[in-house]
């Protein structure tokens, strides 16, 4: 896969505002794009959300199916994350198997949702051992303008927050059948991550495609609503100080809030 | 972190089921250069966890358009062997380790001087043999001794642990059973010649406080494996060191020139190049004792020497 090129000269104008304190979209540096939902989209899945974060765009869908339980936690729900950089998002996405991009936005928003435990997995079984529901979260980008984890978590926790799965009745012989009625999944909390990108020594909040081309490192965090942290990833091959991690990271906690409410008002 | 923090990981006295304390490190040990083909080698074994690491490279890459046109490209393979755990793994690699290979590749980039490599690739093997929680920290570790030992030019090692939570506690190195029952991991790579933190990753559940506090003990930890890494490469060296010392004392004995000795002591720092022919060496950064071996090579032989 290729990247997004840009230019000596663009990269130098990035820059260069930035150490006047200005972004090329006029925001500042700790404020994030605007947030839009659009809610249940697609009727044949369980639940779905488009999120538009700026100008990136994804659309979350969760589909529910009978399973059988890990065997290490037999009286659990499962569930699973995927995401497909589809072509149509971007000039430099290709088919093909999940690539690295891919599997890292997946697994940072998989570990977001699941460590806040935003679902109560518990519930989600049905006979122990034998079978419990399998929720899948899958991702597609429609279009990518920088910044897709924050943008993923936020269209995640909406989708979920509309997901409503069938009623089950247990037969004989643990059979289970699956009824018309159908109920809401229950959220206990509501996860929001905030990623960081760090510009030679500047660390601007959710970073457009071209800042995110021009970065060198970037942080993930990801906050409950009782404002503690329940998922971080660095990514790319740059370094922090501990000073400016821990720094990030309260940053981040403030922009998570603002990022919250906007989740909130949409899905209420 | 599956963890919902009902088992008891740490007893009334803050002693931890394997008997650590709270901030105290399993016992690790590093050997380097166990393989005989690979560029570079090293072996770690950090309580139940062993792994191996090879270096190969700097070498062509395939396919080409991969290749970078101003530097080296680093990739990592972490692998977990089908029986390191408790239930067989595929061997098929799984989207974890493809993550992991991928943290661990950034990490190493940071502090390789990739442009000196152009249009290269420095590959990176690692293979959990057994795993015991806090692999990919040990991997790391083992993949930045690895390089050293390939000698490939680096701005200094980076040493990796994970700090966690446990029982509501932060403790620093989780093995196993904390990493499972325990309510947070939180595994960084860190470089201490260069107060670079280039690995740092989290989950479970931290309040800011504990985040911090874990942070820096997580820091704490890896500059006392830093200790250890450096030792390692010192005492692969030492060892390097005494046999060219052995074998300059057998010339001086056969040719006995006494008006001489000088001539003698030029021809022999040749050796330790022989043994490691890296060319590599003479870039290496001071801090690397594989540079010492070579940039000073007649104090080197005095001392040893003296020694004997």
């Amino acid at each position: 896969m290729g990247d997004f090129v840009i230019s000596e000269i663009e990269k130098h104008h990035i820059k260069s505002l930035l150490e006047q304190k200005k972004r090329i979209d006029g925001r500042e540096f700790n404020q994030a794009r605007e947030v839009k939902l659009e809610l249940n989209l697609v009727q044949k899945a369980e639940g779905s959300a488009i999120v538009n974060l700026g100008g990136s765009k994804l659309i979350v869908g969760i589909k529910a199916q009978l399973g059988t339980p890990f065997p290490d936690t037999p009286n659990t729900g499962v569930i699973t994350t995927s995401a497909e950089l589809s072509p149509l998002a971007s000039p430099y996405f290709e088919s093909g198997p999940p690539s690295e991009k891919a599997i890292e936005l997946a697994r940072v928003t998989d570990r977001a949702i699941r460590e806040s435990h935003c679902l109560d997995l518990s519930k989600l079984c049905i006979i122990p051992k034998k079978s419990v529901w399998i929720l899948f979260i899958d991702f597609y980008i429609l279009n990518h303008d920088g910044n897709l984890f924050d943008a993923a978590v936020i269209g995640a926790v909406a989708a979920l927050a509309t997901t409503k799965i069938p009623k089950v009745k247990i037969l004989e012989a643990d059979e289970v059948e699956i009824l018309e009625e159908v109920e809401p999944l229950k959220i206990d909390h509501y996860p929001i991550s905030v990623t960081s990108y760090k510009i030679g020594e500047n660390n601007i909040i959710d970073a457009n495609l071209k800042e995110e081309r021009v970065s060198e490192a970037r942080v993930t965090v990801g906050f409950d609503e009782e404002d503690r942290i329940v998922s971080l990833q660095k990514g790319a091959a740059g370094v922090y100080k501990t000073d400016e991690l821990i720094s990030i990271v309260k940053e981040s906690l403030n922009v998570s809030k603002t990022l919250r409410k906007e989740l909130m008002k949409a899905i209420s | 972190m599956a963890g919902d923090g009902t088992v008891q990981l740490i007893d009334e006295k803050g002693k931890r089921l394997d008997g650590r304390n709270f901030d105290e490190l399993r016992p690790i040990s590093i050997k380097i250069g166990v393989l005989e083909n690979a560029d570079g080698s090293a072996e770690i074994r950090m309580g139940k966890n062993i792994i191996i690491a090879a270096v190969y490279g700097p070498r062509e890459l395939h396919p080409k358009h991969r290749t970078l046109p101003d530097r080296a490209l680093i990739q990592c393979f972490y692998r977990m062997s089908t029986f390191s755990v408790n239930d067989r793994k595929s061997p098929a690699p799984s989207r974890r380790e493809k993550e992991i290979s991928m943290v661990i590749s950034n990490a190493l980039t940071s502090v390789v001087f990739t442009e000196k490599y152009p249009r290269t690739t420095i590959d990176v093997y690692l293979q959990v043999l057994q795993a015991d929680g806090g692999t990919r920290c040990a991997s790391l570790t083992a993949a930045s001794v690895a390089l050293a030992d390939a000698g490939i030019p680096m701005r200094g090692l980076i040493a990796s642990v994970a700090g966690g939570l446990v029982n509501d506690k932060v403790v620093l190195d989780l093995y196993d059973i904390e990493d499972q029952k325990g309510s947070g991991d939180l595994p960084v790579g860190y470089c201490p010649v260069l107060d670079e933190i280039s690995l740092v990753q989290l989950d479970g559940v931290f309040t800011l406080e504990q985040f911090e506090e874990c942070l820096k003990l997580s820091i704490k930890g890896a500059t006392e494996i830093y200790d250890i890494q450096k030792k390692a490469l010192q005492d692969k060296y030492a060892a390097i060191r005494a046999e060219v010392s052995v074998d300059v004392k057998e010339t001086e004995k056969k040719v006995k020139p006494k008006e001489e000795p000088k001539a003698e002591v030029k021809e022999k720092p040749k050796e330790p190049v022989k043994v490691a022919p890296k060319p590599e060496i003479k870039a290496k950064p001071k801090e690397e004792p594989k540079a010492e071996v070579k940039e000073e090579p007649k104090p080197e032989v005095k001392d040893k020497e003296e020694v004997k």
